[in-house]
């Protein structure tokens, strides 16, 4: 049965969401378990084929829907699914993160959301099916079509919640559709001109020996329009302005879902697009826009920093963080190197597992104190050990201590850097790491100090927190909530030990690239 | 010289690991069981120092041990080697462990300190990291030891968790954090590219001179990166940290800032000097004399403010900065025998400012004083803490026969190696300096009579605080006649 593990990804999830939604309406307590166990058949399939990607030779596994084939000129029509190595790792990342928050939703969605657990839940599937599905499909409209299915859903899952919710939603959607829609014109670009949709077979068509597509201008907007389009889908500063909002107001467990998929899978497809569909010659050294993208990148990462210090509240904070860490993954992408490259992917994966951590542990607090807003946090660390723990590690990897997986992504930025000469990219870098550091030690001396903000002692000295006893007396949140932060956390400290293990794969997923086509290695200056 | 035995071993692996053990322990017995929580940190403190010195013999004997943890890159694995330097750094930390632990005893309770469980975990931890930074056979293992112990130690300078202890840890970790993110970080991975994904290179053993595939300018730079990146080693202008770190309890201050945490910083520096750049090619590098000015420039300033400060604790913290200067001088002079003294100013400096610092904890608990002004007469109502103290400060002025005078004389001894005949008159105007600053601390409290009858009750503090410093005291003289072995590894006895 599982030699069909990619096609398996996809169903669980797909049909978990239909039976939620026909279910529900009989029994509402369904809804979980079908939710959790089709998350883990997924991650299950997830796992299977990348072990398949792995132990095949090609490094890819790949499966045709419907029974159409690729035969015809130059790659066919059919929908192909594609699993090579990065699109096999990224959908794991995509279905452990679903799985976790799946098991996590059982009491916010009862609690913040009560009597539409069905429809969170069908939601919630279908968003990761989207999700699940844009990592592995090979066909530039295909992929529109999943990134609609997750944007849609998306919505859906921000609106369930508050009044506010639904006004940050309709922000959200305008924004979305215009970047969808440039996406969308620059895949009718491709078509015209290539005569294709299939991604391997645009670049078989933009390689091909007598083509002058490289040159054309056709080409040249089709790539600028994709990639606008993409960079506002990713919430990439300036473009930004939807996510905040959105991600704050909406339930606890949409935004534990979105915030560390929706930009991560993005960030995908924009390096997929680069790398696969219009091939590194074309997307580094035919456009203009390789020259001026670093340069944005360098404003997004410092703005978005300064404006996560200006937040007093952590999922605002941790919002715009997520803004700078999209900086750091496009820049990632156009040092244009090899370093960078794997520094991007893997911040992919551990950007992912991080600010999963940090907005499972942000529901945790949300939950226990009512309030996430800093000056809420004193004496925090007695009361949730466990929960702190869990959050900090994800904070320590935000910042980039070592060993956790933050540290690993951010090294092979740095390097990625330091091979092209970016400097600028380097010490935008090193600023918001610095500012990550000085937001998250604010949060650790918030619960750890007995001094209010202003600088005035509080408490009768010798570490009294000028809290009541039953303020401060241990009481962690519940098991389905701290597991799976727990694991989050284990997986943040295990990613970045077995990190090797992790960029073996990235390096040979990059030294296979199509038509050969190799990212630079070597320093610029040696 | 012959390739020395490696010998695979286990055990610097064991002497990180077993204080990370202990705090299972510490945390499991915690607040409600105070006896037993500190056997824990006795026994994971007196198991370091066994398993630390159970390699001595051996290292004397010309070997070194080596322990494989993991592979962080395809080229560089977190690798412990144990060699004479770090064993020397880890044997002076080890037991000087096991003394701060029962001062520890003394200390926190005759205070009634709160949160002694945290404070014992993070002592056992900081502790951990300080033997992965003595034992790192690389340039990525010891940064990722350093960033743990500047982790580690937070929750320990901002113990008393008040307005002071906030602007302490801000400075402490702004300082830290800072350096090592901004200027090692940089540095660590410009290496990485560079010298051919950091195979042989970023490691320690084997030939020196291993950044030579960079230029004349990219070398200094790299030099300035990582000699201001470390700057646990208290270089000015990144020292104001230390200050601001005796907030934390004194055992702290004792301890970790005066010899784990700042050791860790010169020991970087050493390591970084001797065996990444190697001494031949730093003295050929032009603009690397600077770095002997800045070091010396360190010890002359630190010194003067020393001067000026009143409370005991800080007037001691900008004398360590000051001698820190005399351990990174000794490196940055290029010379053999200018090294050997600053790992030899590592144990020698660490016994002697130790002893300090247990003793001013000893007079805060027994009196409530802070300030140097008010330790009148004080002598004959404390004569073993004062005695010790002054003990303390000739060894760290440098006088016979106490441990300080033969480090010192190396120091020297490599400056006239470098035909550096001015940071021989630096070290002795220094000397003096100690002199104006440390002694009139002894000798206001011996020979002065105290002004007021309040003081009347006063007596010694409790002995679990006075034994360690007694012994401490001891230790000056010991080390100064066990100077041979510690010679030797060091690397300039016979």
């Amino acid at each position: 049965m599982m030699e069909n593990a990619i096609a398996w990804i996809f169903i669980f999830p797909l049909f978990g969401s239909v039976f939620c939604a026909l279910l529900g309406m009989a029994n509402r307590k369904v809804c979980y378990p079908i939710s959790v166990l089709s998350m883990v058949g997924a991650f299950w399939a997830g796992v299977e084929t990348l072990m398949q990607a792995v132990g095949s030779s090609s490094h890819e596994v790949s499966y045709i829907f419907g029974g159409w084939t690729l035969d015809s000129y130059p790659r066919g029509v059919g929908i192909e699914f594609r699993a090579d190595l990065l699109g096999a790792l990224i959908t794991l990342v995509v279905l452990g993160v679903g799985l976790l928050v799946s098991i996590y939703s059982k009491l916010p969605t009862e609690e913040e959301t009560p009597g539409k657990e069905p429809l969170f839940h069908s939601l919630f599937l279908l968003q990761i099916t989207g999700l699940a599905g844009i990592c592995l499909t090979g066909d530039a409209f295909n992929l529109y079509v999943l990134i609609e299915v997750a944007a849609l859903t998306g919505y859906g899952l921000i609106a369930i919640g508050s009044n506010r919710a639904a006004a940050a939603t309709f922000n959200y959607v305008i924004l979305g559709t215009i970047g969808a829609s440039l996406y969308l014109l620059g895949v009718g670009y491709v078509y015209i001109t290539t005569g294709t949709l299939n991604m391997v077979g645009i670049h078989d068509a933009i390689m091909a020996p007598e083509s002058k597509l490289a040159a054309s201008a056709s080409m040249q907007v089709a790539f600028v329009l994709i990639c606008l389009g993409i960079l506002i889908k990713m919430a990439f500063f300036p473009f930004h302005a939807w996510l905040p909002n959105a991600y704050c107001h909406a339930p606890t467990t949409t935004s534990c879902l979105l915030a560390p998929l929706v930009t991560k899978v993005m960030i995908y497809v924009m390096i997929r697009i680069v790398l696969t569909a219009f091939g590194v010659d074309f997307s580094f050294e035919s456009t203009l826009w390789a020259k001026v993208l670093p340069w944005l990148v360098v404003v997004a990462i410092v703005s978005a920093a300064v404006m996560a210090l200006a937040q007093r509240e952590i999922k605002r904070m941790l919002a715009y963080l997520i803004v700078a860490e999209v900086g750091y993954m496009v820049g990632g992408v156009w040092v244009y190197n090899y370093y960078g490259m794997i520094g991007s992917i893997f911040h992919i994966i551990s950007d992912a597992c991080m600010t999963l951590c940090l907005f499972l542990g942000a529901g945790l607090i949300l939950r226990k104190c009512k309030t996430t807003n800093f000056d809420g946090l004193r004496g925090l660390f007695s009361k949730m050990p466990l929960t702190m723990t869990g959050f900090f590690i994800g904070g320590f990897s935000i910042i980039g201590l070592p060993p956790t997986c933050g540290f690993f992504s951010k090294w092979y930025l740095i390097t990625g850097a330091m091979v092209s000469e970016r400097w600028e990219y380097l010490l935008a870098l090193l600023f918001s790491t610095m500012v990550m550091v000085v937001l998250f030690f604010r949060m650790i001396e918030r619960i750890h100090l007995a001094v209010s903000e202003s600088g005035e002692n509080l408490g009768k000295g010798h570490g009294d927190l000028g809290l009541t006893d039953e303020q401060t007396r241990f009481s962690e949140g519940p098991l389905t909530m701290l597991v799976p932060l727990l694991l989050a956390a284990g997986v943040v400290l295990v990613i970045g030990i077995y990190n090797q293990d992790v960029v073996n794969q990235i390096e040979i997923f990059l030294d296979n690239l199509p038509h050969d086509a190799d990212l630079p290695k070597e320093a610029v200056g040696k | 010289m012959t390739d020395p035995l490696i010998i695979e071993d286990i055990r610097p692996f064991l002497a990180f690991l077993v204080p990370l053990v202990g705090v299972f322990g510490i945390a499991w017995a915690g607040d409600g069981r105070e006896n037993l929580r500190e056997t824990f940190t006795f026994i994971a403190a007196v198991l370091q120092a066994t398993i630390v010195l159970s390699m001595v013999p051996t290292v004397l004997g010309g070997a070194i041990f080596e322990y494989h943890v993991w592979q962080i890159f395809t080229n560089v694995p977190l690798l412990l080697r144990v060699d004479g330097p770090g064993l020397l750094f880890a044997s002076v930390a080890s037991v000087l462990w096991i003394a701060t632990t029962l001062y520890a005893i003394g200390y926190m309770r005759g205070l009634h300190e709160h949160a002694q469980t945290r404070f014992y975990s993070y002592f056992a931890i900081s502790l951990s990291a300080t033997m992965g930074v003595a034992f790192s056979a690389n340039l990525l293992t010891i940064y990722f030891f350093y960033e743990m112990l500047s982790v580690s130690t937070f929750p320990l300078v901002t113990h008393m968790q008040d307005k002071e202890a906030r602007t302490g840890g801000r400075t402490y970790l702004g300082y830290l954090l800072f350096t090592s993110l901004c200027l090692l970080l940089p540095a660590l991975s410009w290496c990485y590219v560079w010298l051919d994904g950091g195979q042989v290179t970023m490691d320690f053993l084997g030939d020196t001179g291993k950044v030579g595939a960079f230029g004349p300018t990219a070398q200094i730079i790299l030099l300035l990166l990582f000699t201001f990146g470390f700057a646990k080693a208290g270089i000015m202008p990144f020292h104001s940290w230390l200050p601001g770190a005796m907030v934390a309890p004194t055992p702290v201050s004792a301890l970790l800032h005066a010899v784990a945490v700042v050791k860790v910083g010169v020991f970087c520096l050493y390591r970084v000097y001797a065996d990444l750049f190697g001494f031949d090619v730093l003295r050929s590098l032009s603009g690397e004399h600077w770095m002997i000015v800045i070091a010396c420039v360190t010890i002359l300033i630190s010194s003067l403010i020393a001067l000026s400060q009143d409370n005991l604790k800080r007037r001691l913290a900008f004398s360590t900065i000051g001698q820190l200067g005399y351990v990174a001088l000794g490196v940055t002079l290029a010379t053999e025998k200018g090294a050997g003294g600053s790992v030899l100013h590592i144990a020698m400096h660490a016994c002697g400012k130790i002893t300090l610092f247990f003793c001013a904890g000893a007079i805060f608990v027994a009196t409530g004083k802070k300030y140097v002004s008010e330790l009148r007469g004080l002598g004959r109502k404390m004569p073993i803490t004062m005695g010790a103290f002054m003990i303390g400060s000739l060894s760290v002025i440098g006088l016979p026969p106490l441990g300080g005078f033969v480090s010192k004389w190396y120091l020297a001894l490599g400056a006239l190696d470098r035909d550096a005949l001015w940071v021989v008159v630096v070290l002795l105007v220094s000397s003096l300096l100690n002199v104006f600053y440390l002694l009139p601390v002894a000798v206001t409290a011996f020979f002065r009579t105290e002004e007021t009858d309040k003081d009347s009750g006063i007596k010694e503090a409790p002995w679990p605080c006075v034994v360690p410093l007694a012994l401490t005291a001891l230790g000056c003289f010991v080390l100064f006649f066990l100077s041979g072995p510690l010679l030797r590894l060091a690397g300039i006895g016979e």
